[in-house]
Formats: C-alpha cells, structure tokens, sequence
C-alpha cells in the first residue's frame, strides 16, 4: 500500500509542476494528458506492448537457455572452460548498444534482431550466475560422491546443478530486470513495431504525451516480466526458502 | 594399512603408518582434536591426494551432507542415483525403506531434510551410510554435534546395525570410543603415533554406567591429555 501511495504523491507532485510553471505539453505533459492518451490510444499501445513483449520474452528465454548452457559446458570442461570464458568476458566489454546497429543490419527490422539483443544483454550475468553456482558445490557433497564411485556427469547433474540452482535463479532474476533494455534499444535503432518503436515516432512527431504513455506501459511489461521470473525462480528452489517472506 | 604418510597443507600428520584393522570389527580411533584423525579417515577412503581408498567404502562424515532438494528416502538412495543404475536403485529401494524404518524415520521417508532435527538427520545420513552395502565402513564424529542423549540412542543404533562390518571410527569422545569400539587405538603426538590396542570386554554397545568401562574412560581421558 506505501509504495502506492508513494507514487501516488509523485503523481500529484509531476501534475502540479506542470500546472505552477507552464511548461508546454511536448516538452513534459500532465500525468492527467498522459491518462488520457492511455485511454485513448489503448489499442494501438496494446497492440506495439504484445509486440515488445514477445522479443523481451523470447529473448530471456533465449538468453536463459543459451547462458545455462554454456555456464554448464564451462563447468564440465576445463578446455571449453580455457578458450571460450575469456571471450564471453570480452564480449561483455563491448557496449551493447554499439552492436545494436550491427544486429539490426544482420537480423533486419523485425523481431530477430531485438530478440538477439535481448539474449545478449542478460546472457552475461545468466552465464556468471550459474558458472559460480556450479563452481561452489560444497566439497563435503562431492567427496560422498567420491566415495560412493559417482562419474563426474552424475555429480554435475544430480550435485552440482541442483546445488547452482539458487544463483541461477539470482542470476535470472538480474536477467528478467535487464531483458526489456535489449529490446527497447534495438527498436530504437530500427523497427517497424513495439513501444521502443513507437517512443521514437511519437516524439519526433511532437507527440509526447504518447511516448510516456509507451514508457508506462512498458514500465508495467518489465515490472510483470520481473514477478513472473521471480515466481518461477521460488519454484525452481523450494527447499530455500528466503528470508523476510 | 601399510607404511602410509600423510601430508596435509605441507603439515606431517602422519609418517609411515602401519595399521591393521579386525575384520567384521569395529575399531575406534580415538584423540584430541587437530591430530589428524580425519586427515587418517580421509585417507582410507581415498580422498586425500595420492590415497587410493581402502576398496570399495561407505564413508560417513561429521555433517550429515544430505542434498536439500532430496527426501529422505532419496538422500538415502543417492549411492545408486550417483552411479547412473536405474535398476540398482529400484532393486535397494524396500532395503532403503527398511533401513529408514529401521532407524526411525518410516513416516519421514519423503521429507526434506530441512523439516528433520539434527539427530533425525544423522539417521537418515546412518541409513544411507547403510544402505551402500559396503564391507568396510568409515565414520568421522558421527555423532559429535549432537546432544548427549540423543548420541547414547544413536550410539546403540550404530552398535546394532553396523555387526559384522568392519567399521573404522574416529571420535574424541573417550565415552564413544569405549561404547561402540571392539578395538580402541589412541591417537597423540605431531605427526601422530598410534597406541597399543585397547580391546574392553563385552559386547557392543556397552552400557554406559558400567563400572569397569567408566574406569577404562578415566584412563583414557589421562592418556589424552598425557599426550599433548
């Protein structure tokens, strides 16, 4: 109830600033002109949200698949682990949005391109979460396994994945709230769809009012995209239960 | 157990160690901490670098290291899970189930280990130490974290079904040694040395209030604290 509150004072505040100075509507528009295209506009915001919705999920999922699988492939081999990790690092030196360009000339207009930005930006800390995880398997589990003559593919699968479980989890949490920002940026740079797409549009055309009312909704994709990846990251570790719950 | 060294973080525990052990018997090593009770456990069952274990051994360490995400009577299967054997696993499954009853947790058999208490735990740990079927057992302080009534019962559970295993135990608990120990050796000194074997009379477990096992504790305890 606070944090509502909370924003609902900010609201307030937003709208009087606008009413005490004057500004001009393209320059910041009243959150109650705002309202009013949300309202107005529905169909046409809804319609570019399921667009932007489908690249940021389909890019977490890409991203969450791609991460894992290679955090997985570090793990289990030392040669992978010596010639590829350094290049991922690497890869996570280079801007993001210096590639976007680059994608969009390769991928094209379509979703491709903001699905594969979307992977790349949370694929970083999905590999990074669940390498750690696999590397800091508590050494009394692994020498049971020892002792009880466990091939080295059955202490990944059924000691040390389990075991990673709860940082990979931590680490999709961190690629649930990051997804949208690939998305958006590679409609930003070139789109034909989606509320990145439409931001663009509407504030070249003086339409500001339309842009936040994008930017709300947008808002509210990325905070249901964070719960439902929460959600199913507490499921993913039911015998960790967290504390202050 | 011939001429074995031991060498733990460039520290000597141990020099050409020699040890025998009674088959089908249980020997207790006893001895303060830090003398390299464990570094000797350790290295029977081949975990310590350049050891090869003792043939195949059922090891069971001072934590009860079951796998949270696993129920009791999985966590007590994991030897066959581990070993990629389906049909291993479903043959031991009623051995496992009987184990667990055994040790009293017939109506705990798919709960997590996070909903058990710390001695409904180290059952569970004494079932699935069981439950690999190994000739040769190796325990470390088992019971060492546990409240002292609470061991007493586990002490006699042990007793009964470990019979007929040759079953090494390290222990500082002098009390334990001599409860559950066919054999008893000292362990003292840096690097240590092994004493004489101390072989109580009667059968395992022995009572505790025994007059002549609680004379043998005072000797003991003085030998301990001689050898520091």
């Amino acid at each position: 109830m606070r944090p509502l509150l909370t924003a609902f004072g900010l609201i307030a505040a937003w709208e009087a600033l606008v009413w005490l100075s004057g500004v001009p509507p393209y320059i910041l528009p009243p959150p109650s002109r705002v309202a009013v295209v949300l309202i107005e506009r529905f169909d046409l915001l809804i319609e570019q949200a399921a667009w932007t919705a489908a690249e940021m999920v389909l890019g977490l999922m890409l991203g969450l698949v791609l991460g894992a699988a290679l955090a997985i492939v570090f793990a289990a081999s030392a040669g992978w682990r010596r010639w590829a990790l350094p290049l991922v690092i690497v890869s996570q030196a280079v801007p993001v949005i210096a590639v976007a360009p680059l994608l969009v000339l390769w991928l094209g207009y379509g979703m491709a391109s903001k699905v594969a930005m979307a992977a790349l930006v949370i694929f970083f800390p999905v590999v990074s979460s669940l390498y750690d995880g696999l590397r800091r398997t508590d050494p009394g589990w692994l020498e049971l396994a020892r002792t009880m003559n466990a091939p080295p593919r059955a202490i990944l699968l059924h000691i040390r994945l389990p075991a990673a479980l709860p940082a990979f989890a931590s680490g999709a949490r961190i690629a649930a709230a990051v997804a949208p920002i690939g998305a958006v940026i590679g409609e930003w740079v070139g789109a034909s769809a989606g509320l990145g797409f439409l931001m663009t549009q509407s504030l070249a055309r003086g339409q500001t009012p339309l842009a936040f009312a994008a930017l709300v909704i947008l808002c509210l994709l990325g905070l249901a995209l964070y719960y439902a990846t929460d959600r199913a990251a507490r499921r993913l570790v039911p015998w960790q239960p967290f504390q202050g719950d | 157990m011939r001429s074995a060294h031991i060498v733990l973080d460039g520290h000597v525990v141990a020099e050409n160690l020699s040890l025998e052990f009674p088959g089908g018997k249980t020997t207790c090593l006893l001895g303060r901490s830090g003398v390299g009770k464990t570094s000797l456990l350790r290295h029977l069952a081949g975990l310590l670098p350049g050891a090869d274990a003792a043939g195949p051994v059922a090891y069971m360490a001072q934590r009860d290291l079951l796998l949270p995400w696993l129920g009791v009577l999985d966590n007590v299967l994991l030897g066959y899970r581990l070993r990629l054997d389906a049909a291993a696993r479903r043959a031991a499954e009623p051995r496992a189930r009987s184990l667990i009853a055994e040790v009293g947790l017939g109506d705990r058999m798919h709960d997590l280990p996070q909903s058990l208490s710390g001695g409904m735990r180290q059952r569970a740990a004494l079932a699935r130490t069981l439950c690999e079927d190994r000739q040769i057992v190796l325990m470390d302080e088992p019971f060492g974290h546990l409240d002292a009534v609470t061991r007493l019962d586990l002490q006699d559970l042990a007793a009964r079904l470990l019979r007929g295993r040759t079953v090494v135990m390290v222990t500082h608990d002098p009390l334990e040694a001599l409860r559950l120990g066919h054999e008893i050796r000292v362990l003292s000194g840096m690097p240590f040395a092994v004493g004489p074997v101390i072989a109580p009379s009667g059968d395992v477990p022995r009572d505790p209030g025994d007059a002549g096992l609680l004379a043998l504790q005072a000797r003991l305890i003085a030998e301990l604290r001689r050898g520091s």
